[in-house]
């Protein structure tokens, strides 16, 4: 097979990979584009999200208001211009999104529903059940399916990103059904491979999230920005970290600890009113407080002996039982589907035990507003992207409206890079495809030399991080974490392979995975070390307090040979000056 | 007392668990593996212990664990099934059987090659084509929770290739369409707001479309997101038939 070449390349065939392809496909039909993606689109982990996507349509509701509860829920290290961008391009995005054939769950007179969500004052949630992204990616899947002129490369593994002159020519990948090594050759390249929460061992994510987009532009000189906000959504099942959605508690339920108690109420997050009360459940109080204080809440409640002592971890409840079974089936079906089959409780009569779960990297490869990276020609979107929106701690449901908004952005600027761009270099990309492929034989040759295992390494990374860069992190465990990541990347250079088929070596790919997996990780925990103050999700016990003189200030990471180097940028302030972040007492 | 093998909980799972390596083996073969039992383990568990713990050459797809990506389907015990959705403990402590979706050529182990539902999916127009197109800047289309109900049903398909596995027309003749694409072209033709019907006439209605179906059922019975696609194609034969009918008595009618 010669080398292939596209204009533009979008790795990741999920929400924003599929957005930003449909954007060249409609909007620039002259260009021409291909998707690469390890799954088929369909799998993509944009599949599992539960509650919904923001964006203002409701008389009562503005993009202000928007706006200001995404710049607080981030502890005001959102760029106010990005979030600006995403509030007003959002609700044509998800008016497109209707037309495009979303199934959005309805009022009775047939306008589109919208229900309340953590740290937003208005309901501003669109939803299709709490099924929305697996909705909303299949819409979007077979959308692009009227396009003849998407090419998709499905169950091809990008190995590399090919660099030359300053900018990318593509990339190399495996094909996995052969095994072949092939370049792609592409003069502008969309990086959209979601995040990264395999990293951590308890987690919502897919096990395809290990990272592999922030690696590839990491090791092609772009930095990681911000990487030290992990989110840890405050309701995972236990034992398997399935997600319950916060559309839960946007619906009504509470969480109450060992003695049935509301315990939010202790924790800053405003006075729980009576279930009967009309106005419960109160917007940005208690259960609608952000992601990042629940989860707080909840090692504070675990230290003090309030939780649950349960067979996977202690655990809180999650009360839905007042709500009914009408409610419960018809608004948050699959929250029943979940806990019914993976814990055995039917929500309808029993509380749900639930915990806290890595669910969402914040930080990710460092774009502007128009989803550019440092380097011309590289582009990237969605979770594996920080423009920066979500800043310290993101607010649920701004996540498939980003993929959205930011997927269509990558794809314009891409489409007028590729105007002006010369012609990729074959030379180069056949070069670097042989290098890719001598190196994956070498590897499957000589492989099975070393004691460690694939699977073996990554328990020992997963620990590394939960045990160093948790909720709440001090200098020592965090030097510890970057100390552990430093002796497990040598350690995998002799990894031992003994899988040596070409295809479908899904041991191959979990290898490279790792790779990946190691150089996110170094990133965050080296990016959190370096930030000695508290903020959002970045807790550090031994510099509690946020530190606006020091670190109003994004965080990038760059690889160099030895430690990454930690860099910063100035958080863009528009018009909403730093302030304190109140929850329950407005 | 000391544990003995026929306590419950301290016999191992049995897996006996299909594997083939098209690089190096001309037939496949059926390999056991013996792993310790876990009451709230999946299938996929025990195959994911097998992958980590004893054989990482052992190849299957997987990803959110959570019935809703749709990779993970395998036969077990005969039945087509998600393995991250069927517990262990619903076989143990009888030897479980493991092997690819039935009907599907074999790409490796428990790896289907599913190329042909790929290239069936687009040729049955599954995206929305607007009765009465408007920009978006004009909002959205309404759309009752009445008119959402009648087709919703047919929107939850994963793609997961069960149907296909337990359907006995598609398993004697491979260029039937399939349940999963014929009741999505049912999901669009029932949205209030889809005006392409008659469009997808040509494949839904052709020799490999809906009037294949036999109607035996099993692609609902095995569904595990409650499609129904057996339903979908019946409605499906009788809107068209329909149609047909008024069009023989009222030419123009259904333009």
């Amino acid at each position: 097979m010669d080398v292939p070449v596209h204009d533009v390349l979008i790795v990741g065939g999920g929400g924003a990979g599929l957005r930003a392809a449909i954007a060249i496909a409609e909007e620039n039909p002259e260009i021409t584009v291909a998707v690469i993606s390890k799954v088929y689109p369909m799998r993509s982990h944009t599949v599992a999200a539960e509650g919904g996507a923001a964006a203002v349509i409701k008389g009562n509701d503005s993009l202000d208001d928007h706006a200001y509860d995404t710049i607080s829920g981030s502890d005001w290290l959102a760029d106010q211009d990005a979030v600006e961008v995403l509030v007003s391009e959002a609700p044509g995005e998800m008016i497109q999104m209707e037309h495009w054939g979303c199934p959005w769950s309805r009022e009775p007179e047939g306008e589109v529903a919208v229900r309340p969500f953590g740290g937003m004052q208005t309901e501003r949630t669109w939803y299709a059940a709490d099924k929305t992204g697996f909705h909303m990616l299949h819409t979007l899947f077979q959308t692009s399916l009227k396009f003849d002129s998407i090419v998709r490369y499905d169950e091809w593994f990008v190995t590399g990103l090919v660099v030359e002159d300053g900018r990318p020519q593509g990339v190399t990948a495996i094909e996995l059904k052969s095994g072949e090594v092939h370049a792609i050759g592409a003069k502008a390249v969309i990086l959209c491979t979601g995040g990264a929460g395999r990293v951590y061992p308890f987690t919502t994510n897919s096990a395809i999230k290990t990272g592999d987009g922030m690696a590839l532009a990491y090791r092609a000189g772009v930095p990681l920005k911000d990487m030290e906000f992990v989110q840890y959504h405050p309701t995972g099942l236990p034992g398997t970290g399935i997600l319950i959605t916060e559309a839960a508690r946007g619906e009504g339920g509470i969480l109450v600890n060992r003695d049935g108690y509301r315990y939010l109420q202790d924790y800053d997050l405003g006075e729980p009113l009576d279930l009967d009360d009309p106005l419960h459940p109160q917007k940005r109080t208690m259960e609608l407080g952000p992601r990042d204080r629940l989860s707080q809440a909840f090692i504070h409640e675990r230290a003090q002996g309030r939780t649950i002592d349960g067979p996977h971890g202690d655990y809180v409840n999650l009360d839905l039982t007042h709500l009914g079974e009408r409610t419960i089936t018809r608004k948050i079906p699959m929250v029943r589907e979940l806990a019914v089959r993976y814990v055995g409780v039917d929500p309808v009569t029993e509380p749900i035990p639930v915990r806290t779960v890595v669910h969402y990297m914040m930080g990710g490869i460092d774009t502007d507003v128009e989803a550019r990276t440092l380097l011309p020609g590289l582009f990237a979107a969605g979770e594996c992207a920080c423009v920066s929106v979500n800043g310290a701690n993101r607010l649920g449901s701004n996540s498939l409206t980003e993929l959205l908004v930011y997927g269509r952005r990558a794809a314009r600027s891409a489409a007028q890079f590729v105007g002006e761009a010369p012609d990729v270099s074959l030379a180069t990309l056949r070069t670097e495809q042989e290098a890719a492929r001598q190196r994956i034989s070498d590897w499957l040759s000589t492989g099975s030399s070393g004691d460690d295992t694939v699977a073996g390494l990554r328990s020992i990374l997963n620990d590394t991080l939960e045990e160093g860069a948790g909720i709440f992190r001090d200098e020592s465990s965090l030097q510890r974490a970057c100390d552990g990541i430093r002796d497990l990347k040598q350690r995998f250079e002799k990894v031992r392979l003994t899988d040596t088929s070409a295809t479908f070596n899904y041991e191959l790919t979990a290898a490279l995975e790792l790779e990946n997996m190691l150089d996110v990780g170094e990133a965050i925990a080296h990016s959190a070390l370096a930030r000695t103050e508290s903020r959002g999700s970045h807790q550090r016990t031994d510099h509690p307090e946020r530190d606006d003189e020091r670190f109003l200030n994004h965080s990038l990471a760059y690889q160099t040979d030895r430690e990454p180097r930690i860099d910063y940028r100035d958080v863009v302030i528009t018009r909403w000056p730093p302030g304190k972040r109140t929850y329950g007492t407005d | 007392m000391a544990p003995t093998d026929t306590d419950p909980g301290t016999r191992p799972v049995v897996l006996d668990v299909f594997r083939f390596l098209p690089d190096a083996e001309t037939e496949p073969r059926f390999q056991r593996y013996e792993i310790p039992y876990q009451d709230d383990h999946v299938v996929l568990d025990a195959l994911n212990h097998v992958k980590n713990e004893v054989d990482a050459t052992l190849s299957f797809r997987w990803a959110c664990r959570m019935g809703v990506c749709g990779s993970c389907g395998m036969m077990v015990n005969g039945e087509p099934r998600l393995t991250c959705e069927v517990f262990v403990s619903e076989y143990y402590p009888e030897p479980i059987r493991i092997e690819p979706l039935a009907h599907f050529p074999v790409a490796r182990d428990l790896v289907i090659n599913m190329e042909d539902f790929m290239e069936k999916l687009p040729t049955v127009t599954p995206w929305l084509v607007p009765a009465d197109p408007k920009p978006v800047e004009e909002g959205e289309f309404l759309q009752s929770p009445a008119q959402l109900a009648a087709y919703k049903r047919f929107s939850m398909c994963i793609n997961c290739m069960l149907c296909y596995s337990a359907c006995p027309v598609y398993g004697l003749d491979d260029t039937f369409m399939g349940p999963a694409a014929l009741a999505l072209a049912q999901r669009y033709n029932m949205d209030s707001r889809d005006g392409a019907k008659a469009e997808r006439a040509n494949v839904v209605t052709s020799h490999e479309g809906i009037w294949e179906c036999t109607y035996v059922g099993d692609c609902t019975r095995v569904c595990p997101k409650e499609v129904d696609p057996a339903g979908a194609i019946q409605m499906a034969k009788l809107s068209y038939a329909t149609d047909w009918v008024k069009s023989m008595l009222l030419p123009g009618a259904n333009r």
